[in-house]
């Protein structure tokens, strides 16, 4: 939505923040705000905790470090639960996914028409700011965890050991069984990445809807009198609903750390 | 759903996020934290061993004390004794001094009663002598009877 400018009615304005700012045709259209957003996220997220790791004292620590070691320990221990093994590559991998999504899930706590005014006075008229509302966030995740998955449990099992296990696991080695082992297999396999996409982009979409919702209920405000009321109480949902998604963003992100490393941790178990 | 190229896109971001994680965030902090527990326990170990070597130095030092206090009663016990020694000697030499001394004076007190008793036999012997001379002035010669006087000297 351009500044200043009034919905014409609901549906244009859900429509409108729904919208992605595009770039290409068909299959090769690049959402460039869910590019930009996940760059700048990332960076910002990952590049303080560099900014930290660069001085990080074996002294006593600062208050900012003490911050920054208070999360990598926490995660440390948490895949610590999950993954008996070498942590050398899953903690951090677990701290990456922890960090970025929770950073681009925090701009769904930026005022949806905040975002709107601000990219609209720049010209661009559709700019979601969440990447994690976009699908190919969630699934180029999830999809690369999945192969991750397969990567380690080739490494794990080697090629033939992953296809005997395609084959005879859960059930067993009956040739009878080889089928319905298969089967189950693929669709464990399948379903693992799209859960994990699901579920975030869920969270995350849904939150973003209600966002929206009052956000709709809040413009009654400059149309009509009557819309006063409604204006307030959207203010104050808007804000009780922003506090009750910071633990949502928080937990979306944690959950989405620890099944990853639930599934990279099953990778290494041998049936 | 419009899944589409943004994928590979944000595939690759979260690839090169999660090798910069792995190559340079993590063992960075991680270092810091393992470099900080290492020195921590090094600490502790260095004060533990701190502490015993205070318990030996106390230990070492109460047994010195024990045993100089030992020694200094040793050695009152034998000043004590030598002073009554010393004491003892001193008398004693003081008795013999004293016994020497009054021997002497009593030698010397004889000799003298000896010399007088010479000198005053000599006189009486004289004056007897000049008595006799006094009453036998005619009948008597001193020169003839002088062996007669030396003989009545001799039994004074």
């Amino acid at each position: 939505m351009a500044a200043g400018q009034a919905p014409q009615n609901a549906g244009e304005y859900i429509a409108h923040h729904l919208t992605n700012l595009q770039v290409g045709e068909g299959f090769w259209t690049f959402h460039l705000d869910t590019i930009l957003m996940g760059w700048f996220t990332g960076v910002i997220g990952l590049g303080a905790f560099y900014l930290v790791a660069r001085r990080a004292t074996a002294g006593v620590p600062g208050p900012v470090q003490g911050f920054i070691e208070l999360i990598v320990e926490f995660i440390d221990d948490t895949v610590k639960g999950v993954f008996p093994g070498d942590r050398k590559f899953l903690a951090p991998l677990a701290l990456t996914i922890f960090v970025w999504v929770f950073m681009m899930n925090l701009m769904d706590l930026l005022p949806i028409d905040w975002i709107a005014t601000a990219t609209g006075a720049t010209g661009l008229h559709a700019w979601k700011a969440v990447p994690t509302t976009d699908l190919n966030t969630t699934f180029a995740m999830s999809l690369t965890i999945f192969l991750l998955t397969i990567f380690f449990s080739f490494k794990a099992k080697g090629a033939g050991g992953f296809v005997h296990e395609l084959f005879t696991a859960p059930f067993g080695g009956n040739p009878l069984l080889w089928i319905p082992n298969l089967v189950l297999n693929l669709i464990e396999y399948l379903a693992k990445p799209v859960s994990l996409a699901m579920r975030l982009f869920g969270n995350m979409y849904a939150g973003e809807l209600i966002f929206m919702l009052l956000g709709l209920l809040g413009t009654l405000a400059a149309v009509s009198t009557g819309g006063i009321m409604a204006g307030a109480a959207a203010g104050v949902l808007y804000w009780a609903w922003g506090v009750f998604h910071i633990l949502i963003i928080l937990l979306q992100a944690f959950i989405f750390m620890v099944l990853s490393c639930v599934y990279i941790a099953m990778a290494h178990e041998h049936h | 759903m419009n899944i589409n190229a943004t994928l590979f896109v944000q595939a690759l971001s979260f690839a090169a996020l999660i090798w910069f994680s792995v190559r340079f965030v993590w063992p960075m902090i991680t270092d810091a934290m393992d470099e900080r527990n290492r020195r921590i326990a090094d600490g502790l170990a260095a004060a533990e061993a701190g502490k015993q070597a205070l318990e030996r130095s106390a230990q070492q030092s109460d047994e010195a004390i024990a045993q100089a206090r030992g020694r200094a009663t040793d050695i009152l016990a034998q000043a004590e004794k030598r002073a009554t020694q010393m004491i003892e000697e001193a008398k004693v030499s003081a008795k013999v001094e004293g016994d020497r001394l009054v021997a002497g004076a009593k030698a010397e007190v004889e000799q003298e009663v000896a010399r007088a008793r010479e000198v005053l036999r000599t006189q009486v012997a004289a004056l007897a002598v000049a008595g006799a001379e006094q009453i036998l002035k005619r009948e008597v010669d001193a020169k003839v009877h002088a062996d007669l006087i030396a003989a009545v000297q001799k039994q004074l």
